[in-house]
């Protein structure tokens, strides 16, 4: 008999494994739902894994998924890890994209070196003002922030759709409902040359840097982690929970609305009704996937990075549906929770516990 | 009292060989127990000597590894506690499991799945009257006191007629006349023939109440005596092994410099049951411990989290540290002032559980010794200063990097009362400093304390534990729903005078001399 039997103490090379079992119990099931779909799992495997990422241009792709990703997710664990559950991170990824693009198409053929810089801003503003809403409603009338969040998030994709078929539409795009292009000063700065692969990138990476020594080595970090370890120790040692609140969602918020404003002033170049396909939602599963550790994450977004273009892939080559790329997000972020069990569970094979009746007579 | 010996006799249940390992310890060790029927026996170890995993072992809530029980001279296997009330083994536990918001009778009813009709009402009175357990079956629980929600639970099980009735700690909640209420009850249902199993670590208690006693050491039967026959060093001895420990009070000379002062300190309870507080007056002056005595529930908790700034009082005067109005303050600015607290919880309050002893060193301790290198945490330097708790409180640990919820609780308690002690605080508030621990940490806890008393700090304590405030304070008072009575010099009051303030009345209006 199979049984599960607590650990002691959690163990850290569990930590460290039950991501990467997940990832390979989701190959393995992956493989074996293109196998029941009909599809040779050998050509499958290739055109999800290794096609994506056999060129140069590919890599660079797989670094343009991954910025947002990574930016998002690096974001949100702060917030996990301080117990405040911001699942809105799309929505706040909308509001940059608006309010930047908003900045970009006002300065409209201005060609002028604060354009970018101001659109940032503006970016950045957008995301922490949508943000500051479940912030203010969780303070002041203890509102769940998962749900005010969330709800949001079809507010802001709602309000990107009135803006792009309204005052924001392109008075010689014969009705459809999009943007101007941005023009060259409104678009980020390549950095590999005959690539898409932006400036955001590198964003990023700063962000893990920033991240993991706010974490690792300011009060500020430590008041967040305890906060979500014991919330009663916080308040004993001092910490002002209302104001850890705040932090965490208006950092997400920034980090959301700039990367939804690299965006569209970067890959997309226009605001289209839709500007991003999940990444907010999908950065969640980025944060889990990587511990919540701003290192974690950066592998973490890669892999995610991959789930997508290994789906745009598969399409083209295989003719298999857009929803594959959610299957395997899914199955990842699935198999991730099951696996994390083992973190503070062994799996022991024994027979049946032999109460008193053994030992007696 | 009955004290048969009824050794001719079949005994009632008879535990051979009881073995039970979790991961890293060894609970209970080829334990043998055996009571007989209108017996008081008493199960007597120290905290962590395995007497709450031997009960769970005997009401079915856990299962051996190796050994065997015998109900009636019948080998049984209890595999759930549904089995064991079957059998007629009742048990009430340390820690309620009542419902605030539902009268009595419903609580009952819900314990014993059964419908609160009118027999159930009459059953109750009967029962409680007949065994001097005076309840009101329709009062609402959270209005009744801790001692009145015991008497829920021994009714609940009497209502079943048990057979073994299993005590878990029960005094440890109870003001000293409500403890001698209960030992009447007691006395008069192994008279009726009951088989009582009663669980503490009280010497006394045991000695008064219990024919044997069954005496447990790291999870081992060290042996089974006659309580009567033993004096309270000797059974202490048996329960503790070598490690007798013995604090003495330290002669101090307080001072007249008040540093701790309540003027007036009231607050509206936060939450539904919360306690108010009322008017609470008490200064305390450099060199002195001041205790506070009280069961549980009437306000410690409140009071705690007002003079440690996690709740803020409405006028910043109510308390003052060092003649400095605070009331207003958080409990970093506190601290930053001088002022160290210690809360009941352990873990989750004072810890926190997850994390290292390095890390809950630097949760309170960065306020008043320098743990940050340009503003950023040091972590050699929170190493260094847990290093120096750790020495000098003799915390047993795998060093700074040892998660605090692998520490046992008498060395996690140990960790905690050290880390604020280490910093030198000139006022020290601490609630249940020794709950729940080893006496050799209790022991280590109470020298501590009178130690920082005589170099010049102001101590507050706390505590139900009466014994240890009889021990360790200059004066003491009681709190009582939210009301501090006056307060006292120690040697002037007497434990039973004590347990009346506890009540609530005064000592003069007690009419105790």
């Amino acid at each position: 008999m199979i049984s599960l039997q607590a650990r002691a103490e959690p163990s850290k090379l569990m930590g460290f494994c039950a991501p990467l079992i997940a990832l390979l119990v989701t190959l393995l099931a992956g493989l074996l739902l293109f196998a029941i779909l009909g599809v040779p799992v050998g050509q499958a495997f290739y055109a999800f894994f290794i096609e994506p990422v056999s060129s140069l241009y590919g890599l660079s792709e797989l670094g343009v998924k991954a910025a947002p990703l990574i930016m998002i997710a690096v974001a949100l664990s702060i917030g996990f890890r301080a117990n405040v559950w911001n699942i809105g991170a799309e929505g706040q990824l909308i509001l940059g994209g608006v309010c930047g693009g908003a900045v970009a198409l006002y300065f409209y053929e201005v060609d002028a070196w604060y354009v970018l810089p101001l659109m940032t801003l503006a970016g950045i503003l957008g995301g922490m003002l949508w943000a500051a809403i479940p912030a203010l409603l969780r303070t002041q009338f203890n509102a769940n922030e998962i749900l005010t969040s969330l709800m949001l998030t079809y507010v802001a994709a709602l309000l990107l759709s009135m803006l792009v078929h309204g005052q924001l539409r392109d008075p010689d795009g014969f009705n459809f409902p999009e943007s101007r292009l941005f023009h060259a000063a409104a678009t980020l700065p390549i950095i590999m040359e005959g690539t898409r692969l932006h400036i955001g990138a590198l964003v990023a990476l700063l962000l893990v840097v920033v991240a993991w020594v706010l974490l690792s080595r300011t009060l500020l970090g430590f008041a967040l982690r305890v906060n979500g370890n014991a919330p009663r120790a916080g308040l004993y040692a001092g910490f002002a929970q209302k104001r850890l609140v705040w932090f965490s969602l208006l950092f997400c918020g920034a980090a959301a609305g700039c990367a939804g404003l690299f965006e569209v002033a970067g890959p997309i170049g226009q605001l289209l009704p839709t500007i991003s396909p999940g990444y907010g939602f999908t950065a969640i599963i980025v944060a889990f996937l990587g511990r919540l550790h701003p290192v974690g994450v950066v592998f973490a977004g890669l892999v995610m990075a991959l789930s997508y273009l290994g789906g745009e892939s598969a399409q083209i080559s295989l003719n298999l549906p857009v929803a594959v790329t959610g299957v395997f997000q899914g199955m990842l972020l699935f198999f991730l929770l099951a696996a994390d069990v083992l973190i503070n569970y062994r799996v022991v094979w024994r027979k049946r516990p032999q109460a008193n009746s053994g030992a007696s007579l | 009292m009955t004290t048969q010996t009824n050794s001719h006799e079949t005994a009632l249940v008879e535990m051979q060989g009881i073995t039970k390992s979790y991961p890293g310890t060894l609970a209970n060790d080829a334990i043998d127990l055996t009571i007989y029927s209108g017996q008081i026996h008493a199960l007597l170890g120290e905290n962590g000597a395995g007497k709450s995993t031997l009960v769970k072992i005997l009401y079915g809530l856990l299962q051996v590894d190796a050994g065997s029980i015998a109900w009636q001279g019948q080998p049984v296997s209890i595999d759930s506690p549904a089995q064991a009330r079957a059998l007629g083994i009742a048990l009430v536990f340390q820690h309620f499991s009542l419902f605030d918001s539902l009268t009595v009778i419903e609580n009952i009813a819900l314990g014993m799945a059964v419908d609160a009709n009118k027999e159930l009402h009459q059953k109750i009175i009967d029962v409680s009257s007949r065994y001097g357990l005076l309840l009101d079956p329709d009062r609402d629980v959270y209005s009744l006191s801790v001692g009145q929600r015991q008497r829920i639970e021994i009714v609940r099980c009497l209502l079943q007629s048990p057979k073994l009735l299993i005590m878990d700690e029960p005094t440890s909640v109870l003001t000293p006349q409500e403890v001698g209420e209960l030992f009447v009850t007691l006395r008069r249902l192994a008279d009726e023939g009951m088989a009582i199993l009663y669980i503490s670590h009280k010497l006394n208690e045991i000695k008064t109440l219990c024919s044997e006693a069954t005496i447990l050491r790291d999870g081992k039967r060290v042996a089974t005596a006659d309580p009567a026959r033993q004096s309270v060093n000797s059974l202490a001895a048996l329960m503790m092994g070598n490690e007798v420990a013995s604090v003495t009070r330290a002669k101090r000379t307080p001072s007249s410099d008040i540093k701790l002062q309540l003027s007036g300190v009231s607050l509206n309870a936060k939450e539904q049951h919360g306690v108010p507080l009322k008017k609470l007056k008490l200064s305390v002056s450099a060199g002195e411990i001041v205790g506070i005595a009280g069961v549980a529930g009437n306000g410690q908790d409140e009071l705690m989290q007002v003079i440690s700034g996690e709740a803020k009082l409405p006028n910043a005067k109510m308390l003052t540290i060092n003649n400095q109005a605070v009331g207003k303050l958080s409990p970093g600015e506190r601290r930053a002032l001088g002022l160290c607290c210690v809360p009941e919880e352990r873990l989750g309050h004072a810890s926190v559980p997850g994390m290292t002893l390095s890390e809950n060193a630097f949760l309170t301790a960065h306020h008043r010794i320098s743990l940050r290198t340009a503003g950023f945490i040091s972590n050699g330097k929170s190493a260094r200063f847990t290093n120096q708790v750790i020495e000098q409180f003799n915390v047993h640990c795998n060093g700074p990097q040892s998660l605090a919820a692998s520490l046992s609780g008498g060395n996690l308690q140990k960790f905690i009362v050290g880390r604020e002690i280490e910093q030198q605080p000139s006022v020290f508030v601490v609630s249940q400093p020794t709950w729940g621990v080893d006496a050799g940490a209790a022991a280590l806890i109470h020298q501590s304390i009178q130690a920082m008393a005589q170099l010049g700090a102001a101590v507050l304590v706390i505590s139900q534990d009466l014994d240890e405030l009889m021990l360790i304070t200059d004066r003491i008072a009681a709190l009582c729903a939210g009301r501090l009575s006056q307060v006292y010099p120690t040697r002037d009051v007497s434990l039973q005078q004590l347990g009346t303030l506890m009540g609530g009345a005064s000592i003069e209006a007690g009419a105790v001399a």
